[in-house]
This record gives C-alpha cells, structure tokens and sequence, in this order.
C-alpha cells in the first residue's frame, strides 16, 4: 500500500482539490437514484428516509459501522429486497415498483460482488464467471474468450479449471469481481470486497477495484467499513502504463469519487472526499478518528 | 399459552402456507414460460430417477418378499395361500409400492433438495444468482419439481414390479407355492381402477416431496444450523403430508370407483 492517508487533516493544511475529471462529467444522468427510502426488520426501522443519488461515471463509497444496513442497501439498489417506503430508480426505472420478473433483465446490467464472494461452488470459475453468458446462449469460443480476458484482469486466467473449494479467500474474492465485470456492466455494486481479507491481498481487490473506475469508468457504488481503503480509492488512480495504482499528486483527490455515510440508519453524509474529512460533525469525525 | 402467542404462530402458519402455494404455483407456472432450462431438468432427473433406482429397487424387493411371508402365514389359517400373489400385487399397487417409494425418495431427495438450496441461500448463492438476472425458481425449483414428479411415477412402476418378483421368488422358494398360480392371481386380481389408484399416486407424491424439499430449502435462514433445520422439516413435513394425501386420494378413489 503506498501513501498513507491521514483522514483528520491538520489546522494549516491546505484544502484537498480535485484532479481534472477525465471520465464522464458528475453532472450527468442519474444512474441511482433513492428518494425517502425506509426498510426496516421486524419492529425496528434499519433505514430510514435514505435520499441520496450515484451518478454517471461516480464512484460513491458508502461508510458505516458493522450491522448499520449497507449491505441491504446495495440488495435494495439491485431490487433482491424492496423498500416498506420511498421510491428506488436505477437507469431510470423505479425498481421498488416492478415486478420480479421484470427487475432480471434490468440486473442484467448491473455487476454485483458479494461480500463473501458467493461464487456457485458446484461450477468451476469458468462457469461461474460465464454464468451470465451461457445464460445468454452465446458460442462456446466467445463465452471462453470474454471469461479469459475477464480472469487476464484480475490476474486468475490460471484458475479456469479450479473449483471456488481450491482458490483463497482473496482469490475468490477476485473472481467475483470477474464474474462481476464480465458482461460489462453500466453499474457495479461492491459488498465490502476486503471484509476478513489481510493487507495485501485487500490492496490487490481495492486496486481492481480502482482500475475497474479509471480503465472502464464504471459507476460503482462500493460499501467497506475500512477507512484505508475508502481514501485509497479517493487519493490513488490507476497507471495504465505501469499496470498499478499510483498515488494523485500532494493535496488532490479523485474527482468522481465521493462519500455517504450510514450512521443508526440514517445517511449522516453525502459529498466530497474533501467535505468529508473537513466535517464538523462530531459523529463523522469520531468515525474518522 | 398467551394469546397474543397463538395469534402469531396462526399468522406464522397461514403466512406459511400461502408462501409454500405461490412456490408450488410460481415452479409449475414456469415450466410454460421461458427461458425453460432443459438440461438442469435432465440433470435432475439422473440424479433423481436413476439415482434411487438402487433403494427403490432393494426396498420393493424386500417388501414383497416380506409381504407374501406374512401373508402366507395368514391365509394358511384359512387354506387360502393360492391366495398369496393376489395379496401381494394388490398391496404392492395400490399401496405399498407408491408410499413407500415416495418415503424413500423422500428421505434422499426432499432432504437433498432442502440441503443443496439452504446451503445456496445461507451462502448468498441464490441472491447472486438472482444479481446475475437468472430466477432461481426456474432454474432450481422448476426442474426438480418436474423431475421428481416424473420420475417418481416410473420409480413407482419399478418397485410395484420388483415387488411382485420378490414376493414371487419367496412364495416359490422359501413357502414352496407354485410360481404360475402366483403370477397368475396376481394378474388376475388386478382391475381398473387397482392400477389408475397405483398411478395417480406417485404423481401427487412426487411433486408434494419435490415442492416441500424446495420449498423448506428456499427459506432456509441461520447458517449452517438453519440448513440442518430445514432438511429435517422437509423430511418429517414431506412424509406427513404424503401420507395424508394418500388417505385423502383412497377416500377419493373409494367414491370413484367403489375400490
């Protein structure tokens, strides 16, 4: 891991600035879109009154304590469970009001990587990263050939042949960004990709991650309760031509990556990375600290 | 017992209830919609049918044998052991064979089914699945409920079979009766509606078994403990309620047919 960020600034230091935007302008089109959106388990609300929006080309890390709800606000984007109130647009659609069988063709477009991975264990990771194509139908030399470049991206086209059982945690964990990725996706969902990984191999999925936004500029929306990884995301870029993260130069951030935070389900946070680690909220900065 | 307890375990049953009915509609519903997955319904199919074809066949084998013994030793009482193949087919056909088949497959494949999607769901296979835009009601359920229905009923037709040949070989080999008097009132006895009562059952059981493994496996929740709940709920739950339609079906039958 290079540069390590101290995310509570000192008293003199200049403010953080953004790089020029290279991707796609934060103005565009809404891909996500949550409008008073509430869901709770049981007696107790675990979400309420959540309004924020990811819009093209962003990559929004969503913050918050174990057990606050981001996991079940990223199966809330993709529609796997439905809100008790407010309204959920993806690519413009209101997907808290359609109907199962509709909401298939519209995941059809959106890449999600579970938190354990949750890779099919009976396939091998040929099929699993294929699932999708040969879903579709496509030729056998055409489903070979996506699922080969999508491994050659997460370094893994060795493991064609291996079963979920024979891979590590990390390796497993890389796979599901493959099987993710495949199909390229308009919208990826990242369910804390570096939960129970050590140091390194989480350096390794935060650094796909991160070429995943500045090769593909993908809109993402990436849940992590890690700090490290949140600002690493916000203060590296991908160098295409050294094929690693870099760090951005002194005092500059990642322009199309920005920050929510989930607190006591409540969205406590939606900005900047800059805004972010300048909050006076006492609860934001004793999270920071 | 509190009232207010007995108000949410009835709320809990009837929510129960409807959920395992839009399942059982939901799985038959998309056998006519597409995409319609071929290859898993072959697949289960192996694993179902061609699977249990080794317990099916000892256990109709067995239970013949065991049938024309104590029935001999009955109709000894009454001089009536030409009897015997008459007893044994009437009871493999219209009973024993289609109960105990269904028992049987239910014990190795509801309990399979309930395992295999439990451990899916605790995994968080089934939500990938559905985040990968496939409903894992047509691509998991839709083909073992088919499958096992189909099977089942050709399962049946085997062990009624083996059944019959068992007890065929222990009233010749073991009571000493002649084997064409045997196979003959064991063919003779049979009518009607003897073998559509036979057939109809397995069909029913088939898809009661496949439906309940199913359905407890979809709602498996608490880990791995959870996937040990629901494979003995779908066991205990299957074979219950396999028995209570084979009762219903004989009063039904009875009214039809008068036998």
């Amino acid at each position: 891991m290079t540069g390590g960020f101290q995310p509570t600034p000192e008293p003199q230091a200049r403010p953080l600035q953004p790089v020029p935007p290279v991707a796609p302008s934060t103005q565009s089109e809404p891909v996500v879109v949550f409008e008073d959106v509430s869901i709770g388990f049981g007696r107790e609300p675990l979400l309420e009154g959540l309004s924020f929006a990811v819009r093209q080309g962003e990559t929004r890390i969503l913050l918050g304590p174990a057990g606050v709800g981001k996991s079940v606000l990223l199966k809330l984007v993709n529609g796997l469970i439905r809100p008790d109130s407010g309204r959920i647009f993806v690519f413009g659609n209101e997907i808290s009001a359609m109907r199962e069988d509709d909401l298939f063709e519209i995941r059809g477009s959106i890449g999600t990587v579970f938190q354990e991975g949750a890779l099919f264990d009976s396939l091998t990771v040929h099929d699993n990263v294929g699932y999708r194509l040969m879903e579709e139908h496509l030729p056998d030399d055409e489903i070979t050939r996506r699922v080969t470049e999508a491994l050659r991206f997460v370094e893994l086209e060795h493991t064609l042949t291996k079963f979920p059982s024979e891979l590590s945690g990390g390796m497993r964990r890389r796979v599901a960004i493959a099987r993710a990725i495949v199909t390229n996706p308009k919208l990826i969902l990242y369910d804390s990709p570096t939960a129970g990984l050590d140091p390194i191999t989480s350096t390794t999925i935060i650094e796909l991650v991160m070429k995943q936004r500045d090769v593909s500029h993908t809109t993402s929306l990436v849940v992590t309760h890690r700090l490290q990884d949140a600002f690493v995301l916000a203060t590296h870029r991908f160098s295409r031509s050294k094929n690693t993260m870099e760090p951005l130069p002194p005092r500059q951030i990642d322009p199309h990556t920005s920050f929510l935070m989930l607190y006591q389900g409540r969205l406590i946070f939606d900005g900047t990375t800059a805004e972010l680690v300048h909050s006076d909220d006492p609860l934001i900065r004793s999270y920071l600290s | 017992m509190p009232l207010t307890t007995i108000d949410s375990a009835a709320k809990r049953g009837a929510l129960a209830v409807q959920d395992y009915a839009q399942l059982s509609g939901r799985a038959l519903g998309n056998l006519f919609r597409k995409p319609f997955y071929g290859a898993d319904l072959a697949q289960q199919a192996d694993i179902i049918g061609v699977g249990s074809l080794p317990i099916v066949v000892l256990t109709g084998f067995f239970l013949g044998g065991a049938l024309a013994m104590q029935s001999a030793s009955t109709l000894t009482q009454f001089g009536a052991t030409a009897f015997t193949g008459q007893l044994v087919s009437f009871s493999m056909i219209k009973e024993i064979g289609p109960v105990v088949t269904a028992l049987m497959v239910s014990g190795r494949n509801a309990s399979g089914m309930a395992s295999e999607l439990g451990s899916m769901i605790v995994t968080e296979q089934i939500d990938a699945m559905r985040a990968l835009g496939t409903d894992p009601l047509k691509k998991l359920v839709m083909p073992r409920v088919v499958a096992t229905t189909v099977m089942l009923f050709f399962l049946t037709i085997l062990a009624d079979a083996v059944g019959i040949l068992g007890g065929g070989l222990v009233a010749v080999f073991m009571l000493g009766q002649d084997g064409s008097q045997y196979f003959h009132t064991a063919y003779q006895s049979l009518q009607y509606p003897d073998i559509v009562q036979g057939l109809i059952k397995p069909l029913f059981f088939g898809f009661i078994l496949a439906t309940i493994g199913c359905f407890y496996g979809m709602r498996t929740r608490g880990g791995t403990q959870g996937v040990g709940r629901s494979t003995t709920q779908a066991v205990v739950v299957a074979s219950v309620l396999i028995i209570a339609t084979d009762f219903i079906i004989i009063r039904f039958m009875l009214d039809l047919f008068g036998r």
